[in-house]
């Protein structure tokens, strides 16, 4: 008997937490079942998941946990349409589905004795978080270079995950440089756009791959400042977002030239992208 | 072998003993393939049906499965549809598109139950077409009128009987177990004849056509091209390869169902974001997406054109966009290499 893809895995909702001052972004944390359930969900930092609210319909979100975290899902989701504004409304306790993992994931292995520069902006930190979590693991910490990470909000009331940035300020592992776009005051971090700050603040690009992910008008002024400290387009690592359905390559709608962002991606690296029509 | 007109409503009748059949029946001043009930009710001589056979497969709608949500948790319910089932007088274009689709429903990663469960327990008797229309150029997408490709038998219509060439091992099966006569050497001669008189008249050069498509996302061709579509999308509705699907909740509070639909990719919801952005945003980006996926995106991707050249989008088209045309431009135009 063939899986069905298309049947989400019941799990339940045990937080339902305001995560950015502006309340548009909750953090969905997500129990599993049974340990059988937990089981049939291995996941990397970089997939997705489709998450249903049944009676509403399923929508793809970042998975933002990491797979050194068991027991639960964490996904952080902006209200936008009808399944994330049905989500921001559920009482904790309720059942929702969950559908995946899906997609591929940052290539761990590859990076595996690099120095790497994780650059986030907005609310497009979730599976950046997720890879962060998942290098600074004791037992694999050792097996990566130097990481930074450079996360960018509009102002301090929308960085995600505050209380997880304080401790990795504290946290020899791992360079944080946090920036806001206006001075604001009690903040004692920088203030400017991320690709300035990038300019400002990142190391050096020998052995070293860049990760990415955030709104498009940041990505655009990023790339040539990535450029012009040496990453090549082969060490610079991106994730799509497309409108999609079924997630498993089928329903046809976030195709990117031949390539679907839901089977093939969402993690494409700059080089790959520079092979494609600009259809995202 | 060979079964004679006279006798193949018996033979129908006695296969929807066993089997649920479906052939091409009467709707209107058109067929469309139908459970039958009585080996009457086909059509066989009425030339191809309006909607392809792939709705026997990938339904126009169809239920996922169904659930209800308590406090405990939710309950989902799946039921496949592994019916036996046989569809009777398919055209060799529309068996050709399921060959095709098996990529799609069966793809490098996934596979989809509802889809491969009713393609495992179907068997496919097809009609080879003696007098191809003059929107068919099936002989120019690598298939043809008496085409094998996807199914398990062929019937070759020969004026008084249909002579039956096996195609497959179910075919073979069910052949058997029909016990039809065997065809006589003037029978056969009378088949090779029929064949030999289809003549697929429209001929489309698609010569470059792929090298063309590699190079020209960016071509000011594809400003032009378009124009006069309208992205009603009956194109995408009627083609045997198009298998865009929606899917939605159809509930009351917590308990319902979730259902896909058939979707279409000249539709500009159909690729909008939630922040507003459409990846596709005009006419001309879904015309050129739907162009490029048939004939360069599933070529790469399986080595197979995706398109059977049946001719339904061009009947259809409510204001002749001309599939064969639209190639021709394209494979015409000067293509540029910077983008």
């Amino acid at each position: 008997m063939m899986k069905n893809p298309y049947l989400p895995l019941p799990m339940k909702l045990v937080k339902n937490f305001t995560e950015t001052e502006d309340k548009l972004i909750h953090t969905f944390t997500l129990q599993f079942l049974s340990e059988e359930d937990e089981k049939s969900f291995p996941y990397m930092p970089g997939q997705f998941a489709e998450v249903c609210v049944f009676g509403k319909g399923e929508a793809p979100f970042g998975i933002a946990s990491s797979p050194n975290e068991p027991g639960f899902l964490k996904f952080s989701v902006a209200k936008v349409g009808v399944v994330s504004t049905a989500l921001h409304m559920m009482e904790e306790g309720s059942t929702v589905g969950v559908r995946g993992p899906l997609g591929n994931y940052y290539p761990v292995e590859e990076l595996k004795g690099k120095n790497l520069v994780i650059i986030g902006g907005g609310f497009a930190f979730t599976t950046l978080r997720s890879l962060a979590t998942y290098m600074m693991d004791p037992v694999r910490r050792g097996d990566y270079g130097n990481l930074t990470v450079i996360y960018g909000a509009r102002n301090p009331g929308l960085l995600l995950y505050k209380e997880e940035l304080a401790a990795w300020e504290q946290n020899p592992d791992i360079n944080l440089i946090t920036t806001i776009d206006r001075a604001v005051d009690g903040w004692n971090g920088r203030v400017g756009f991320i690709p300035a700050v990038t300019e400002e603040v990142a190391p050096s690009s020998e052995n070293s791959y860049a990760i990415i992910c955030g709104p498009p008008v940041m990505i655009k002024f990023t790339m040539p400042v990535l450029e012009k400290l040496g990453f090549p387009p082969e060490r610079i690592i991106m994730s799509l977002e497309n409108r999609m359905k079924c997630g498993i390559g089928m329903c046809g709608r976030c195709n990117v030239g031949g390539k679907y962002v839901c089977k093939d991606g969402p993690v494409f690296t700059r080089a790959q992208l520079n092979e494609l029509p600009n259809e995202y | 072998m060979i079964v004679s007109k006279k006798d193949l409503p018996n033979f129908l009748d006695k296969l929807i003993s066993e089997y649920q059949v479906f052939a091409p029946v009467r709707k209107d001043t058109f067929t469309v393939f139908k459970q039958i009930c009585s080996g009457k009710d086909a059509v066989l001589a009425a030339g191809n049906t309006k909607l392809p056979v792939k709705e026997l497969f990938f339904p126009q709608s169809e239920k996922l499965y169904s659930y209800s949500v308590t406090e405990a948790g939710a309950k989902l319910e799946a039921t496949l549809d592994d019916q036996q089932k046989i569809v009777f007088g398919v055209r060799p274009c529309d068996a050709k598109s399921l060959v095709l689709l098996d990529h799609v429903f069966n793809n490098d990663k996934y596979q989809d139950p509802y889809y491969l469960t009713r393609r495992e327990n179907t068997i496919l008797v097809g009609i080879g077409c003696n007098s191809p229309a003059s929107t068919c150029f099936c002989t120019s997408v690598n298939g043809g009128p008496f085409d094998t490709n996807g199914l398990d038998i062929l019937l070759v219509d020969t004026g008084d009987a249909y002579v039956v060439e096996v195609v497959s091992d179910k075919g073979k099966a069910l052949a058997e177990k029909a016990g039809f006569a065997a065809a006589s050497d003037a029978d056969q001669a009378a088949a090779a004849k029929a064949k030999e008189d289809a003549v697929v008249t429209c001929q489309v050069n698609l010569d470059g056509l792929k090298a063309k498509l590699d190079v020209n996302f960016y071509d000011p061709i594809w400003d032009k091209i378009h124009e006069k579509c309208l992205g009603c999308g009956a194109c995408t509705y009627l083609c045997p390869t198009c298998h865009c699907f929606d899917i939605v909740d159809d509930a009351v509070d917590c308990n319902g169902c979730r259902v896909r639909n058939w979707d279409s990719c000249a539709f500009p919801l159909f690729t909008l974001h939630g922040s507003g952005h459409n990846p596709r945003t005009s006419n001309k980006e879904r015309y050129r997406n739907r162009i490029m996926h048939k004939f360069k995106y599933f070529v790469d991707n399986n080595n197979e054109i995706a398109c059977v050249g049946c001719g339904r989008c061009i009947k259809n088209c409510p204001v002749n966009m001309d599939i064969r045309v639209v190639l021709e431009d394209v494979r015409g135009s000067e293509a540029r290499l910077d983008s």
